[in-house]
């Protein structure tokens, strides 16, 4: 499943760049693909682990910039 | 200005403001140190709290962790001013970054300003305003003059001229009446009429455009990606620099803390913002600007592409032509061409073959249908009709033989369909598909871009094929193929002169657009398939747009390289003469924050396309 995400607060490119590395690495991801100037996040992940990767790519988001959050 | 943009400027402010005030209190040394970090934390407080809780969450080497070693550094060495002053255009830089970012990001949407906010819908006979998401296809629409279009459907009364500038790039407005397609997301500018939507909103064109848009930088190009791996090599690089630089050299020479100050400056210019922020941006702006003319752009990694195209193959019908027959000539024997023209109409009155459509569409006039008597169909030749009482055939040469009589051959290029009474040869007409006015234009000026070379692909019959690309100066032709062979014949292009881009109108032509380098659908004004499977989309159907389009990208992958050039140039500038000692951290500060804000600036000029 592909679904795409609003970021609130994303405030630098580099941190965008950081993040999107951070959330590819993680287990549960597919790809992820960070869009600074759009202000999107585009998320693939398994069905039944799609929220599993949501939380875990807010968590890794929240450890490059602490206000930027996934808009629901 | 947000509300943390408002914050930080104030910040900004107030600390500098404090400065001169500080010179004023005559005091020196431990009480001097103070009074300077008083305007240091007011500005850059949340730098320091920003870098402590990065550590805590194991992210180093960030820049507000470059930035607080680097400025609590000079506060050790003495150096309170300079402290100061680095965290104060340190922040200066991040407000004009993100005042930047938020205005482009602004400009871009105004550009793309073709969502219908509202539909007035009449249901019960009243008019009632909705969002478009509400309506239904079949209901009915009102547009008022000066109203955008909220959805597609069909002109059910009413006459006006809609602008599509938005959506087409085209400036001349349409006219149109009842029968006519609306397009959503066109303006209404003269007259009120009433629609019959034909799609939800969620199918309509405005949608799909947006969407699009939206969409677009998710492939990201080969010089993002660049950058994203330089910026993360880059900067642990200069940061073991820095470390090297503070610690080897006054092993040997002394003077600890002039090196250690060189290494700080070495901190300060490490931050890679100014290409991370610029890169996109110019890509962005590239692709806001394209859309503005009716260029649709699904990526950056296509603009990219575009800008270096090497071999342009063209699909013939519908991109190069018209796509629809045209009657060319009418050459009668014995009789008027009027009446030729009319019994033929009359006999393909009922048949909706395109040939038969563009006869009536010659004719024009109206034909009482009390004229027409029985109409048979000899399959594969043509149709045998009683028009006013008597027989004609109209149709090929092998209808002809039917008709016992001998079908006149014709110089003209096209299809030929002849028309007899029993015995009576009355002459033919002459149908074929015209050339698009400005073909010729867009292949010569492809030429004059330094494109390498020209195909034309179609499955129409070789003479006819050749004609055309004599006309129009392509330099390759390849006829008479199937849908699967023109996917063989791109792949066989494809190894001579790379990146290739295929033009195609998007029927029929999906694989071959997914299969090219650069998959271009043309005129694509409600067609799904052609927005599904094209790289880039050119709203209307000129193909001079192509060229419009190549420019664009060019102009925009000059920005980009412009961008990275100016700014690993400059770094690499200042870490060299910082090492040396020849700089301050004014000149380093300059490097970061100024090199950023130039970058901006000129990435902002990819959208003026």
């Amino acid at each position: 499943m592909k679904k795409v995400f609003k970021l609130d607060q994303l405030d630098c490119a580099n941190c965008a760049a950081k993040m999107e590395a951070a959330i590819n690495k993680l287990d549960c991801v597919e790809s992820a693909s960070i869009n600074f100037m759009a202000q999107r996040l585009t998320l693939e992940a398994a069905d039944d682990k799609f929220d599993e990767a949501l939380a875990a790519a807010q968590k890794a988001i929240g450890r490059i910039e602490s206000d930027c959050k996934i808009v629901m | 200005m947000t509300r943390k943009q408002k914050k930080l400027l104030i910040r900004i402010a107030v600390a500098t403001a404090l400065i001169p005030a500080i010179f004023v209190l005559p005091v020196e040394g431990a009480a001097g140190a103070l009074l300077f970090a008083l305007p240091y934390l007011i500005v850059g407080g949340t730098v320091l709290r920003d870098a402590c809780r990065n550590i805590a969450h194991g992210q180093m080497f960030d820049e507000q962790f470059l930035m607080s070693v680097a400025t609590l550094g000079a506060f050790a060495l003495g150096d309170y001013l300079e402290a100061v002053a680095v965290m104060v255009f340190y922040q200066v830089g991040e407000l004009f970054q993100s005042l930047a970012v938020s205005r482009s990001r602004r400009s871009i949407a105004e550009l793309m300003d073709i969502r219908p906010d509202t539909a007035r819908v009449i249901r019960d006979g009243a008019e009632t305003v909705v969002s478009p998401e509400q309506v239904r296809p079949g209901e009915t629409v009102v547009v008022y003059p000066g109203e955008k279009v909220p959805l597609d459907g069909v002109i059910l009364s009413g006459a006006t001229a809609l602008d599509t500038a938005a959506l087409t790039g085209e400036s001349i407005p349409t006219e149109v009446s009842a029968g006519d397609t609306a397009v959503s997301g066109a303006i209404n500018l003269s007259g009120t009429v009433h629609i019959r939507v034909s799609g939800t909103y969620e199918q309509s064109t405005v949608a799909k455009i947006l969407y699009m848009v939206e969409n677009a930088a998710e492939k990201k190009s080969k010089s993002e990606n660049f950058i994203t791996r330089f910026s993360r090599v880059y900067t642990p690089c200069v940061v073991i620099g820095a470390l090297m630089l503070a610690v080897l050299p006054p092993l040997f020479v002394g003077r600890w803390s002039d090196w250690l100050n060189r290494a700080l400056i070495f901190l300060v210019v490490s931050c890679p913002c100014a290409l991370v922020i610029s890169v996109p941006l110019s890509f962005f702006g590239g692709i806001g600007g394209a859309s503005r003319k009716g260029i649709l752009i699904k990526g950056s990694e296509y603009i990219e592409t575009l800008g270096k195209v090497q071999t342009v193959v063209f699909d013939k019908t519908g991109t190069l032509t018209h796509g629809t027959f045209t009657v060319t000539a009418v050459h009668p024997e014995q009789v008027s061409k009027a009446y030729l023209l009319d019994i033929a109409a009359a006999a393909e009155q009922q048949s909706s073959h395109p040939i038969a459509r563009s006869i009536i569409s010659a004719h024009g006039g109206h034909i009482e249908s009390g004229r027409i008597g029985s109409v048979h169909e000899h399959s594969g030749m043509g149709v045998e009709a009683v028009i006013d009482g008597r027989t004609v055939f109209v149709g090929n040469e092998r209808l002809m033989s039917l008709a016992d009589t001998e079908a006149r051959p014709c110089h003209r290029h096209g299809t030929v369909i002849h028309i007899a009474e029993r015995g009576r040869y009355l002459g033919h007409i002459v149908v074929s598909d015209t050339v698009k006015p400005d073909s010729a234009n867009a292949v010569a000026s492809l030429k004059s871009l330094g494109v390498k070379r020209t195909v034309m692909l179609t499955g129409d019959r070789r003479d006819i094929a050749e004609r055309v690309a004599g006309e129009l100066g392509i330099d390759t032709v390849m006829a008479q193929l199937m849908p699967d062979g023109k996917v063989e014949a791109v792949e066989h292009l494809m190894s001579e002169f790379r990146p290739l881009a295929f033009v195609g109108d998007g029927i029929n032509d999906a694989p071959v657009l997914t299969r090219a380098d650069v998959g271009i659908a043309m005129g694509a004004m409600g067609s799904d398939a052609a927005i599904e499977a094209a790289d880039i989309v050119l709203m209307d159907d000129k193909p001079a747009r192509l060229t419009d389009a190549i420019r664009l990208s060019r102009r925009t992958m000059r920005i980009v390289h412009q961008n990275i050039v100016f700014a690993i140039a400059v770094k690499l500038g200042v870490l060299l003469l910082s090492a040396c000692g020849l700089v301050g951290m004014w000149i380093a500060i300059f490097a970061d924050v100024g090199v950023m804000v130039l970058a901006v600036l000129n990435a902002m000029r990819a959208m003026k396309a």
